[in-house]
Parts: C-alpha cells; sequence; structure tokens
C-alpha cells in the first residue's frame, strides 16, 4: 500500500471513537446523542475496512456493509420514539428521561 | 520511481487532509449547540471518510456510505430536527460539573484503552505494507462474497432492516394507546 499504513487509519478511527463517545455522555440532546452514535459506528467501520486492506480478506467489508444496515435500523427507531416523545409533549433531555430506570 | 514516490505524496496530502477534515467535523458534531449543524458537521465528516475508503480501495462501501448515510440517514436526521424544532443546548455552559468532568474521563480512558490494546496485541504487525488485486473492492467483487460466501448474513440483514422499519411505523403512528 502506498501512503499511510493500516496503524495511521486504526489511530484515527480510535480517535474518532473517543470523540463519539465524548458527545454520547456530554450531550443532553437524545438527537445529538444519536448523531454522537453514528461517529462511533462509523470509526468501526473505518478501523473494519483498514484491517481488510491489510489483510487482503473480504469479510471485513462485508462487516461494514452490516454495520451500516445496522446503524440505518438504529436511526430509524431511535428518530421514531423521537419523534412520539415531542407528540406526547416530552423533553428530549436525557436526563428527564428516566422513567424506564429499574 | 520518481512518479511512484510522487503518488505516494499525492496520497500522504490526501489522507492528511481527509484526517483533519474527519476529526474536525467530528469535534464539530459533538460540540455544536443546534442540533441542525451537528447533523450538517456529520455531512462533512462521512464524505471524508468515504475519501479514507477509497484510499483503501473499497469503493463499494464508499459508494454506499455517501449514498446511504450521507443521502438518506442525515437526510431524515435533518427532517426530524426540522419537526421537532430548534432545541439549543449549550454542552460548556455554566463552568464544569462533576458530570462532565466524568465523561472526559470515561471518554479519555477509553481511547487509552484502545490504544494500549491495539498497540500491545499488534506491535509491528500493522507496520507492513502491500499490493491488493485490482478487484479488491470493486461492485462486482462485493457481490460475489455478499451473495457466495456471506449469504446468511444478507439474508438476516434484510430481515433487521424490515423489522427497524415497522417498529419505526408503530412508533410513529398515530393511535392512541396506553403509555
Amino acid at each position: 500500500m502506498s501512503g499511510p499504513n493500516v496503524a495511521w487509519y486504526v489511530a484515527l478511527a480510535a480517535c474518532l471513537l473517543g470523540i463519539g463517545a465524548l458527545g454520547v455522555l456530554i450531550r443532553r440532546n437524545t438527537l445529538v446523542v444519536l448523531l454522537s452514535l453514528e461517529l462511533m459506528l462509523n470509526a468501526g467501520n473505518l478501523a473494519l475496512i483498514a484491517l481488510a486492506r491489510h489483510w487482503h480478506n473480504g469479510a471485513g467489508q462485508i462487516f461494514a456493509l452490516a454495520v451500516m444496515a445496522i446503524a440505518a435500523s438504529e436511526v430509524c427507531v431511535g428518530l421514531g420514539l423521537v419523534v412520539a416523545l415531542n407528540r406526547r409533549h416530552l423533553s428530549l433531555d436525557v436526563d428527564t428521561l428516566s422513567e424506564l430506570k429499574g | 520511481m520518481i512518479l511512484a514516490s510522487a503518488g505516494n505524496a499525492l496520497v500522504w496530502v490526501v489522507w492528511v487532509v481527509a484526517a483533519f477534515s474527519c476529526l474536525g467535523s467530528a469535534v464539530a458534531v459533538v460540540t455544536f449547540s443546534n442540533p441542525f449543524y451537528s447533523a450538517l458537521a456529520l455531512i462533512g465528516n462521512l464524505s471524508s471518510l468515504a475519501v479514507m475508503y477509497l484510499l483503501l480501495s473499497a469503493e463499494f462501501v464508499a459508494a454506499a456510505q455517501v449514498l446511504v448515510y450521507a443521502g438518506a440517514v442525515v437526510v431524515m436526521f435533518l427532517f426530524v430536527i426540522a419537526y421537532v424544532g430548534p432545541r439549543l443546548e449549550t454542552p460548556w455552559s455554566g463552568g464544569p460539573t462533576w458530570q462532565t468532568i466524568g465523561a472526559v474521563a470515561a471518554a479519555g480512558a477509553l481511547l487509552v484503552e484502545i490504544v494500549v490494546a491495539v498497540g500491545m496485541q499488534a506491535s509491528g504487525s500493522l507496520s507492513h505494507s502491500d499490493k491488493v488485486g485490482a478487484a479488491f473492492g470493486t461492485p462486482a467483487w462485493i457481490g460475489r462474497v455478499f451473495l457466495v460466501d456471506h449469504l446468511l448474513a444478507f439474508e438476516i440483514t434484510s430481515v433487521v432492516l424490515l423489522v427497524a422499519a415497522v417498529g419505526g411505523v408503530i412508533l410513529g403512528s398515530h393511535t392512541k394507546r396506553a403509555v
């Protein structure tokens, strides 16, 4: 491979995952938490594709496509929840949505 | 030889630009107070990741990234954000609370843990680099791998998408039910 080797890509993926985790932990708005989850999923995808290229194995790219489908499902259900919450005039603040707490 | 090194330099330049725009837009997603701008910054993040995928000879995944994420997922986000209205939230206002300090510490610990684990486990095995075949990552190759070697995963993915779509419709339907 010309250019940067796979360790650079994995390091970038780790940084992206850290930023996404920070967003999930720090933000209160449900929509921004979902966006940060997308960041974390994409970090996983980047690592999968870089290592698929490194080991000459197609399974990593297939896994990345499956992760994309799961992310689309997650957004579908998550945004459905946001719309349902908004229709019941509930707050979208994750700190106040604690009714399901055990 | 000169051409090859010039190509290497070009790949490095593209990689550095894509990496910085990737990290910058990720920070923007987390820090913007308006969720609408966060979703727009996510488009930049996904596009620079698509450039990364092209550098990693994953053409089909890069195209799917732009179509599925930037084309469908982010547009759905923008519609929902426009539907629920602007809800500004300033994440850094009011000084550091125990929650933000704990969140920063937890995210930093996660990052350090990953770097240490990968570094110890890989220990040099990630540094070699070589060529892959020209067919690697093309749509024809992906299609053969997906529908011959990983057919079960393909079918299960379609079932998961169907279940999620039905769940989204049920969550968003207007019928009044007991909560």
